[in-house]
């Protein structure tokens, strides 16, 4: 009988319909991705609302971390809740989104199943890092029962078993999220906008600059980047912002690369020399009239470029040389399990695992990215 | 052509003095020194003095800078402290077991890659295609650390100690407790047993990329109009794909050989972390961590002109195989 009403589409009963259960009508309808992202979101944070009310109301009072897992929560379900209402009256009105010149590449992506799963996991990712505090059954860092809670296999309480402090792996793998997914971010972050500012100067200026720019790009792309990378931790007090900022100063000149090989083609196209006509400043042109038109590329080396930084990040942890016990960082549990391998399976797997599905997902991402972005790819 | 190469070796020159310039200012700005690791708690200030005046530590950093220049031109790499011997030697005693370990896992990866990725393209958007791109996917996203760990979890310890198979692999090293003892064949069969693990890890997590860029490189051949004409004039499509098709499709795969090249020489560090396989990344990673300046500014240095000389490599092949290149 549901399905009868949804397909006569009573706009009342879609409403009411969106206002239970945000992107169960846009799920109805057939378009998976938004309706899916806003039902699963919705669904997700209240239950663990529901589930867990006393430690809500005491996290929304406690640190910062927890502060925000709760602001999250919050957010999370009013965007849900505010984005199926508003897009239903959208669609009544018979509006479609306005993407411009990105509706293209928006609707080639949307397209391609495998991105959008890897999308909507990357998203999902980001969320369980938000909300881990909420999230994680036990303390991450407290350790348990030494005698009768140490390595103990996968359980109906510790899902995932505990580790050599006793400490539950789950609540371990969780928070570890927030350290791979911010150090890849950050750092590619930070390597991006300097790539691409460096690499839209050396290309649009020309000259020695250029030359100069170019010369410093090989000698670091050439120059071991796990040599440096190892040195500089091992010889400083290693920290978390360290190592984003020496990631985020080893990935740029692949970007610059890039950027320079694009802002070649475009420095002489004709809506270029129009803002030089008109006097602007070669700053305004760079940022304004050059960047925005090379910014495709960017994108999708940025995104692939967030997976092999957290691979890069977990491999210095495991080393012993990034993220330093006891904050939890997947490397580092991977490196915790290896002396346990036939003890303790669980230890080394589970983190890995949440490496590499979180880094298929960014591929995922990055590969329908570049699809999209290149017309010859479209269907 | 000669003018070509020519040009190239001289634009690489710079760019190593570059590269040694950067390694060494990198080194000498990090804090603590080579002393360090020679200078004990309770050492009289004078003897501390003394030990750092030995290396030469108490000169001004510029004339530190060109001595070690001219000595690394001379071939002189200097002594590494945590070995005590020669930086060279050190080389020479790593160098073997690492070209042994990178050497066969880079020619099955591209063998396999290579065959993976044009069999991949000859049918794009078959299953074949998406459960390869799937599969191969996945273990491009895999650390190479966990997948050896993995590997080893499996085939060495629950193989032998949980599941009892006959048949199991070693968890690290090269060669046995009882090495020494076995006949030749023996030794050839224990060293081979040793490297089966480390060469599976490495293979895979490298074999995953060149399939990835072989596909992509052969869907672009496909699409010129050489192929068209091929098809049109009625050949069999094995004779389009095979001798029209790859070998042009291979032309950009030189390119990526070239980028590989300096893991011959660096080895992976992970892998040989992993498996404990005396090569020249654990080798880094050790002086690193032991703080022997000498041999990570060598072996840096080194690893570093590798990758140069690789794409210098890559380049003049490409040169050599494509003549549009060259009179560009």
């Amino acid at each position: 009988m549901a399905d009868e009403t949804i397909g006569r589409r009573t706009p009342i009963l879609e409403r009411l319909l969106s206002a239970v259960a945000p992107g169960l009508p846009q799920l109805l309808a057939g378009r998976w991705g938004g309706g899916l992202a806003a039902l699963s979101v919705w669904v997700w944070f209240l239950w663990l609302v529901l589930t867990r009310p006393g430690r809500v109301v005491a996290a929304s009072a406690g640190t910062g971390e927890q502060r925000i897992a709760v602001a999250t929560v919050v957010a999370g379900l009013v965007v849900a809740w505010a984005w199926s209402w508003r897009d239903l009256q959208a669609r009544a009105a018979g509006a479609s989104a306005g993407f411009g010149g990105w509706r293209a590449t928006l609707d080639s992506f949307s397209r391609n199943r495998s991105a959008r799963l890897g999308l909507l996991v990357v998203l999902l990712l980001g969320l369980v890092a938000l909300v881990a505090p909420l999230l994680a059954p036990f303390d991450p860092l407290r350790p348990g029962e030494l005698l009768t809670e140490r390595m103990v296999g996968p359980s109906a309480v510790h899902l995932m078993g505990t580790d050599q402090s006793a400490r539950d792996v789950l609540s371990r793998l969780l928070y570890g999220a927030r350290i791979s997914l911010g150090i890849g971010v950050l750092a590619v972050g930070i390597a991006v906008t300097l790539g691409t500012l460096l690499g839209a100067v050396a290309g649009y200026v020309g000259g020695w600059v250029d030359v100069a720019t170019m010369r410093l790009v090989d000698m670091v792309i050439a120059f071991p980047r796990l040599v440096l990378l190892i040195t500089v931790v091992a010889l400083f007090q290693s920290s978390v912002v360290l190592i984003v900022v020496v990631l985020g100063l080893t990935l740029w000149p692949s970007t610059a690369r890039i950027v320079r090989a694009e802002v070649l083609g475009v420095r002489e196209r004709e809506f270029v020399q129009a803002a030089r006509a008109l006097g602007y400043s070669r700053r305004r042109i760079i940022l304004r009239h050059v960047v925005p038109n090379v910014l495709a590329p960017v994108i999708v080396a940025a995104t692939l470029g967030i997976g092999d930084t957290i691979v890069l990040e977990a491999g210095l942890s495991f080393l012993g040389q990034g993220i330093q016990p006891p904050t939890p960082s997947w490397g580092t549990m991977v490196a915790d399990g290896r002396n346990n391998l036939l003890g303790a399976w669980w230890l080394s797997t589970f983190p890995g695992f949440a490496i590499v599905i979180t880094v298929l997902s960014f591929n995922l991402v990055g590969d329908g990215l570049r699809d999209a972005l290149d017309p010859r790819h479209r269907p | 052509m000669s003018r070509y190469l020519a040009r190239r070796i001289l634009g690489a020159i710079p760019l190593l003095l570059g590269i040694a310039t950067l390694v060494f200012f990198v080194l000498a700005i990090a804090p603590g020194d080579p002393a360090t690791y020679l200078i004990q708690p309770g050492m009289t200030a004078e003897v501390v003095a003394r030990i750092r005046s030995n290396f030469g530590l108490d000169q001004p950093l510029l004339l530190r800078y060109v001595k070690w220049l001219g000595a690394m031109l001379t071939g002189d790499f200097g002594y590494s402290f945590s070995f005590g011997r020669p930086v060279l030697d050190v080389i020479r005693t790593f160098l073997p077991n690492t070209l042994l370990l990178s050497g066969c896992a880079l020619v099955l990866s591209f063998v396999g890659g290579v065959v993976l990725g044009a069999l991949q393209a000859a049918r794009q958007y078959s299953k074949t295609d998406s459960v390869l791109s799937v599969v191969l996917l996945f273990f491009y996203s895999m650390p190479s650390f966990w997948l050896a760990l993995m590997l080893m979890l499996v085939f060495s310890v629950f193989a032998r100690s949980v599941w009892h198979w006959p048949f199991w692999l070693p968890v690290s090293g090269m060669t046995s407790m009882d090495y020494a003892s076995l006949g030749l064949g023996g030794r050839i069969l224990d060293r081979a047993w040793h490297l089966v693990l480390p060469t599976v890890s490495l293979t895979l997590v490298l074999t995953a990329g060149i399939a990835r860029f072989m596909r992509s490189s052969m869907l672009e051949v496909v699409r010129q109009d050489y192929i068209r004409t091929a098809r049109a004039k009625g050949l069999p499509e094995r004779t389009v794909v095979f001798k029209h098709a790859l070998r042009n499709a291979l032309i950009p795969v030189i390119t990526l050989a070239g980028l590989y090249i300096p893991l011959l020489f660096g080895g992976t560090v992970f892998i040989e972390y992993v498996f404990s396989w005396p090569g020249m990344g654990k080798a880094i990673v050790d002086a690193i961590v032991a703080r022997d300046y000498p041999l990570v500014m060598a072996t840096s240095f080194l690893f570093a002109a590798m990758v140069v000389v690789g794409n210098l490599l890559a380049d003049v092949l490409y040169a050599v195989v494509d003549p549009r290149i060259r009179h560009g």
